[in-house]
């Protein structure tokens, strides 16, 4: 079974192949990503994120998903030595960017305990996998091809079970930043930037911030463990940490 | 290389192009060129060495829609970040669209060992046609621009 809704402004695809799968694991799965919604948006004026930034709770009455973004905010903030901030110039708190991964991860964990093993959570083409798909084959996704318009065009195909797929990009070239060591541009020069790791939550976090570095992304991505990437510069060259062939066909 | 640089710099300007079909749908009045301005910094376009990044568009504008001034969109989430433009009418014409604010622009440093690059496998990516279950990519800033952009031009729009 497979169902795709629009929410949290993005597709969502949930697909379950177990043939046991019923509509309730889809009806919970989407009625949870709408919960996250509701309290994350940065753009709802009732969302918990909204009261947070207008001052209107203190710390001690944080929802527990609240208390838990602030605290993997923290940490990723730290691990990306700043380059991943929920904190916006103007000082509000928009966790936008670190939600997507953390909701996949927990509606993939609310599939596997309704006792399912092979399905998939893709929100707004990040992607965790688990288990094989319909014709007992591994999952299979495909890396956009970030010059091409054709939405269903590819340029590698990555495979794995129990894993996270994240991609950071733009096809659109953004106002230019700088790295303030150097002075050097580093913002255009990557297009897309994929990260895979058994994590769905932790790959988007990642992939975020190393979409951020430039071309030194992808160093990060190396220096991790546990995690790989697939970096496209402006010029059609991917760059691939040392341990990517192994999701690769 | 030059040609993917070319095509680079298309997909810019077809972003605008989709952006005006998609402005054509809702009016018909006066056709009126205008010109739409790359954000790309005048470094790239040496290296790109394409003369025309800024080209002038054939659309269609209610004659005297915009009021000449910058006018700012709102903040769309692209869900890794927000998506902020200011547009600039000239004219009555549409001269420049800013970006305020951008996904994953909040960098404050580097601390990174540079010296691994060398040893990174690199390839020339191909277009695949291969069947595959899902596809993945970064797609969401398109929407949140068209949609920032979209609320400074109805902003501009002349009473």
């Amino acid at each position: 079974m497979k169902e795709t809704r629009i929410m949290m402004g993005m597709p969502i695809t949930i697909e379950v192949v177990d043939v046991w799968a019923t509509q309730r694991i889809f009806d919970d799965s989407f009625s949870y990503f709408q919960t996250i919604d509701e309290r994350f948006s940065f753009f709802k004026e009732q969302s918990e994120v909204s009261q947070l930034n207008r001052g209107e709770i203190v710390p001690d009455a944080y929802s527990v998903d609240l208390k838990n973004i602030l605290e993997l905010a923290e940490k990723t903030k730290q691990e990306t030595d700043g380059y991943f901030d929920i904190v916006t110039p103007e000082g509000l708190c928009n966790p936008s960017g670190l939600v997507k991964g953390w909701a996949i991860r927990n509606v993939s964990q609310l599939i596997m305990d309704a006792g399912y093993k092979n399905f998939y959570v893709d929100a707004g083409s990040d992607v965790e996998l688990h288990g094989k798909n319909g014709t007992g084959d591994l999952w299979t996704v495909g890396i956009r091809n970030p010059f091409s318009e054709d939405r269903t065009s590819i340029v590698k195909v990555v495979t794995g079970t129990d894993i996270g797929v994240a991609t950071s990009g733009t096809y659109i070239r953004g106002r230019h930043i700088y790295n303030p060591k150097d002075g050097k541009s580093v913002s255009g020069e990557i297009v897309s930037l994929t990260v895979i790791g058994n994590s769905i939550c932790d790959a988007d976090r990642y992939a975020t911030a190393a979409f951020a570095m430039g071309k030194y992304g992808i160093i990060f991505i190396e220096q991790l463990y546990g995690f790989e990437g697939y970096m496209i510069d402006r010029d059609g060259i991917a760059t691939e940490t040392t341990g990517f062939k192994k999701y690769t066909l | 290389m030059i040609y993917r640089k070319l095509g680079l710099s298309l997909s810019v300007i077809l972003v605008f192009l989709a952006y005006i079909a998609h402005q054509k749908e809702q009016q018909s009045d006066i056709i009126v060129s205008t010109p739409v301005v790359s954000t790309e910094t005048s470094a790239q376009r040496e290296s790109i060495n394409t003369p025309s990044t800024t080209k002038p568009i054939q659309t269609r504008q209610r004659l005297g829609q915009y009021k000449d001034g910058q006018y700012t969109g709102p903040v769309v989430d692209a869900y890794y970040g927000n998506v902020q433009v200011k547009v600039t009418i000239s004219g009555g014409k549409l001269v420049d669209v800013a970006f305020l604010d951008y996904p994953q622009d909040r960098s404050t440093s580097v601390q990174i060992n540079t010296q691994a690059m060398p040893y990174l496998k690199q390839e020339a990516i191909t277009a695949q046609s291969a069947q595959v279950d899902i596809i993945g990519g970064a797609t969401e800033t398109s929407g949140a621009f068209q949609k920032s952009l979209g609320g400074a031009l109805a902003k501009a729009k002349a009473s």
